[in-house]
C-alpha cells in the first residue's frame, strides 16, 4: 500500500517537473518562463520530496522534508519577483502577443524612477476638502 | 513492477530528459536572465534527483544535501540578479 502511494506521488512529481522543462523550452518570453519555473517546479519537487518522506516513514525525515518544502515555497516567489524586476529594468521585451503590461509608462529608464501611475490624479485629502465645502 | 523498478525505469530517465531540455534553454537563452532561470530550474530538478535516489537506495540522509542545494539555488539567483542590476546602472 505504501509503495502504491509513493509511486503515485513520484509519478505526478516527475510529470510536473517534465512539464516545467518542456514549458521552459517552448515558452516565448522571459516572463512566461518565470511563471513556468516557479509554479510547476515547486509543485513537482514538493511531490517528489513527499514521496521520499512517505517511503522512509520516520518523524525526523518528515520534518526535514517539511522544512525543505517550506523553504522552496518561501523562496520561489521572492526569486521570481527579483528576476522579473531585473529583466524588466534591463529592457527585456514582452512577447508580441502579450496583451497586458502593467508597468507601461510607470518606469523611466533614463532616471531609473519608478512611479505608481497615479501622480496626476487628485489626492484623497483634496477630495475630502472639496466635499466638505 | 515494484516501486524500485518504477523509480529506476521511469522517474530517473524522465528527470534526466527534463534536465537535458532545460540545459538546451540554458545554452540558447537569448538573454542572461533566461540563463539564470534555467540554472535555477536545473538545481531545483537536482533536488528531485536526490529525493528519487534516497527512495531508491533507502538512504534518507541524502536529503540533507537537498536542503543545502535549495539554499544555494536561492542565493545564486539573488546574487546574479543583484549583479545584473548593478551592471545596468550607468
Amino acid at each position: 500500500m505504501t509503495d502504491i502511494i509513493v509511486g503515485v506521488l513520484a509519478l505526478f512529481g516527475t510529470l510536473f517537473v517534465f512539464f516545467a522543462a518542456v514549458g521552459m523550452l517552448r515558452m516565448r518570453d522571459t516572463y512566461l518562463r518565470i511563471s513556468v519555473t516557479t509554479k510547476a517546479a515547486t509543485l513537482g519537487i514538493g511531490l517528489l520530496l513527499v514521496a521520499g518522506a512517505v517511503h522512509s516513514y520516520e518523524l525526523a525525515i518528515t520534518a526535514k522534508v517539511f522544512v525543505i518544502i517550506l523553504f522552496l515555497f518561501l523562496t520561489a516567489p521572492v526569486s521570481a519577483h527579483l528576476i522579473g524586476r531585473t529583466s524588466y529594468f534591463s529592457g527585456v521585451k514582452l512577447w508580441k502577443n502579450s496583451v497586458m503590461d502593467d508597468m507601461e509608462g510607470k518606469y523611466n529608464p533614463e532616471t531609473e524612477e519608478l512611479g505608481s501611475g497615479l501622480e496626476d490624479e487628485p489626492k484623497n485629502s483634496d477630495l475630502g476638502k472639496t466635499a466638505e465645502d | 513492477m515494484t516501486l524500485l523498478d518504477f523509480i529506476y525505469y521511469f522517474v530517473l530517465p524522465v528527470l534526466s530528459i527534463s534536465i537535458i531540455l532545460i540545459f538546451i534553454r540554458f545554452l540558447i537563452g537569448p538573454k542572461m536572465v533566461d540563463r539564470i532561470i534555467a540554472l535555477d530550474l536545473i538545481v531545483t530538478t537536482g533536488i528531485g534527483f536526490i529525493s528519487a535516489y534516497s527512495i531508491l537506495y533507502n538512504q534518507p540522509t541524502l536529503l540533507d544535501v537537498a536542503m543545502i542545494l535549495a539554499l544555494i539555488a536561492f542565493l545564486g539567483t539573488i546574487a546574479f540578479t543583484y549583479y545584473i542590476q548593478q551592471k545596468n546602472k550607468p
